[in-house]
């Protein structure tokens, strides 16, 4: 499945929620799923502070592909850290470069990647870009 | 004693914003600490002033200039009253107390030399923090931190060890952003000075809630902001000794801060205006004061029986709730309140409350130290004004009874 094939799946999936309460008790149980990372990954280079969570993250290349390990100290961000490893994860490097996400704006969650939230989402989304293409470069 | 209570509707009436709904729920503002919303008269002042006597300040001839001169200079006074000053030119108009407390750490640091030792308190804000440490680096000063301890509050005996050190400055809050411990200043001011030290006290929490006498608290500089106490942002205040003003260069050159310019030097005007390089944010000098008659309107005797009363009846409340642990609990607070739902983060507490139009303040309060101290990655604050009701903590309450029921499961 593409990039943007994954976040029509998202943004459907949420389609079914009509209210925050059950969007918020979606994405508390996502992140509760979330696989979580090696506690060795939790490193100083791997974690991006933000004033309200912080968000470790850690990625690899495997068959061509990349893929992303990740979490979080607050559930939500965790939620949102699973849509985007599920969006973006197991992805060339080429592609996930080249995206240009939309998804959390569709589904009404766009403001959590606002900088004055400051949960360390906005800096991972980039962070996650910069794998990519420090990949692709070595490619 | 009659009781003298506030009259909380037609309060509430003076603040515009309280009416506004967010995400279609009324508006619950528990983040006064961060800062407080603005009565209507505030609001006004700005406009008026824009609409009918804009002009630059000290400098024109002409009739509009003289106005906004006058009325500038009588906020001035306004102030002076406010904080019992001496006189008025001790009042010096900054951007906020960040930028008055910058001034203090660059132009009194100029007088420190090599090796002087400076104290500051574990329980500071960033801002009043920060430009020490960069004081320190750019001097080569000592820096020492007073402690804290579990109930909030600073450590008093380690503070008088400290002061056996011979600190040239010592620094510290009057009240705690974080956790909103009334600090006992006046004997620390006088311990401090008995020591030979310069005490720095950061009031920015302190003015929207108490009476303020900077003579009376022997205080040799007092910073804070407009817009912490129904003021406009933008606009703060060091307040300094005569003494000490007349003895500091400069922080910033400019316009309006000089007697004369020549090409081989340049000399200071007098006080105040030495500290006040450029035009000043004369609209809301003209709002400032509007604030201080607000306040003074209501009344410190309503206000404080106002915040004490929901001060205790939201502590009770959020002690009652599962897994509650409050951080800071001196008995000399203000009404802010620190705290936190076990095993639930702050930010996740802050997103639900926040949907359900209930503005708390969530994370470190820029004053990392203190939640290294509790070993915690930092709380949610709801920080009550006199313009606060019971039925607000009731609805932080089931707000946080939801919280728990969403996150616990």
């Amino acid at each position: 499945m593409s990039i943007a094939e994954k976040e029509a799946e998202v943004i459907e999936e949420f389609a079914f929620f009509d209210d925050w309460l059950s969007k918020y008790d979606h994405l508390i149980e996502l992140g509760r799923d979330l696989p979580m990372i090696d506690e060795s990954k939790k490193t100083t280079e791997n974690v991006i502070k933000g004033c309200q969570s912080q968000v470790w993250l850690d990625g690899y290349m495997e068959d061509g592909k990349v893929q992303f390990k990740a979490d979080s100290d607050a559930i939500i961000t965790k939620g949102i850290i699973s849509l985007l490893i599920r969006v973006l994860g197991n992805e060339k490097p080429q592609d996930i470069v080249e995206t240009d996400l939309r998804f959390l704006d569709e589904i009404g969650l766009k403001e959590h990647l606002s900088p004055t939230r400051a949960n360390g989402l906005l800096a991972m989304v980039k962070q996650m870009k910069f794998y990519a293409l420090a990949f692709s470069a070595k490619n | 004693m009659e009781k003298v209570a506030i009259d909380i509707a037609k309060v509430r009436d003076d603040f515009p914003i309280l009416k506004r709904e967010v995400y279609g729920k009324p508006l619950v503002y528990l983040d006064n600490a961060a800062t407080s919303q603005k009565p209507q008269v505030v609001i006004d002042a700005i406009t008026e002033y824009y609409s009918t006597i804009n002009s630059n300040v000290h400098r024109g001839v002409h009739h509009l200039s003289q106005v906004a001169t006058d009325r500038f200079e009588e906020v001035r006074r306004k102030v002076k009253e406010f904080i019992g000053a001496a006189h008025e030119h001790e009042v010096i108009f900054t951007r906020g107390t960040t930028e008055s407390i910058n001034l203090v750490a660059y132009s009194f640091g100029q007088l420190l030399d090599d090796g002087d030792l400076i104290l500051v308190s574990q329980l500071e804000h960033h801002s009043n923090f920060v430009p020490w440490q960069m004081l320190a680096e750019r001097k080569k000063l000592r820096l020492r931190f007073i402690p804290m301890n579990e109930v909030g509050e600073l450590d008093q005996e380690a503070f008088a060890e400290l002061l056996n050190e011979k600190p040239r400055l010592v620094a510290f809050n009057h009240v705690s952003n974080s956790l909103g411990t009334i600090h006992p200043v006046k004997e620390m001011i006088e311990k401090a000075h008995a020591a030979g030290a310069v005490v720095v006290l950061d009031g920015a929490q302190a003015v929207a809630h108490m009476p303020i006498n900077v003579q009376e608290l022997n205080a040799d500089f007092y910073a804070f902001s407009a817009h912490k106490m129904c003021g406009p942002t933008g606009l703060g205040v060091l307040y300094g000794k005569e003494k000490w003003l007349h003895a500091m260069p400069p922080f910033m050159g400019g316009g309006e801060m000089i007697k004369e310019v020549k090409t081989e030097g340049s000399s200071w005007a007098d006080l105040p205006h030495k500290f006040e390089a450029g035009t000043p944010n004369i609209a809301e000098v003209m709002a400032m004061g509007a604030a201080i008659d607000y306040i003074k309107q209501i009344g410190w005797e309503a206000i404080d029986a106002q915040e004490q009363e929901l001060l205790r009846y939201a502590t009770n409340r959020l002690n009652a709730l599962p897994g509650m642990r409050i951080f800071g609990s001196s008995k000399d607070k203000v009404s802010v309140i620190s705290f936190l739902l076990e095993g639930i983060h702050p930010y996740d507490a802050g997103m639900v409350l926040d949907k359900l139009g209930i503005a708390v303040r969530t994370g470190h309060h820029c004053t990392q130290p203190v939640m290294d101290y509790f070993h915690i990655p930092g709380t949610v604050r709801a920080s009550f004004a006199f313009y606060n009701t019971k039925e607000e903590v009731d609805a932080l309450i089931s707000g946080l009874e939801r919280v728990i029921k969403m996150f616990r499961g």
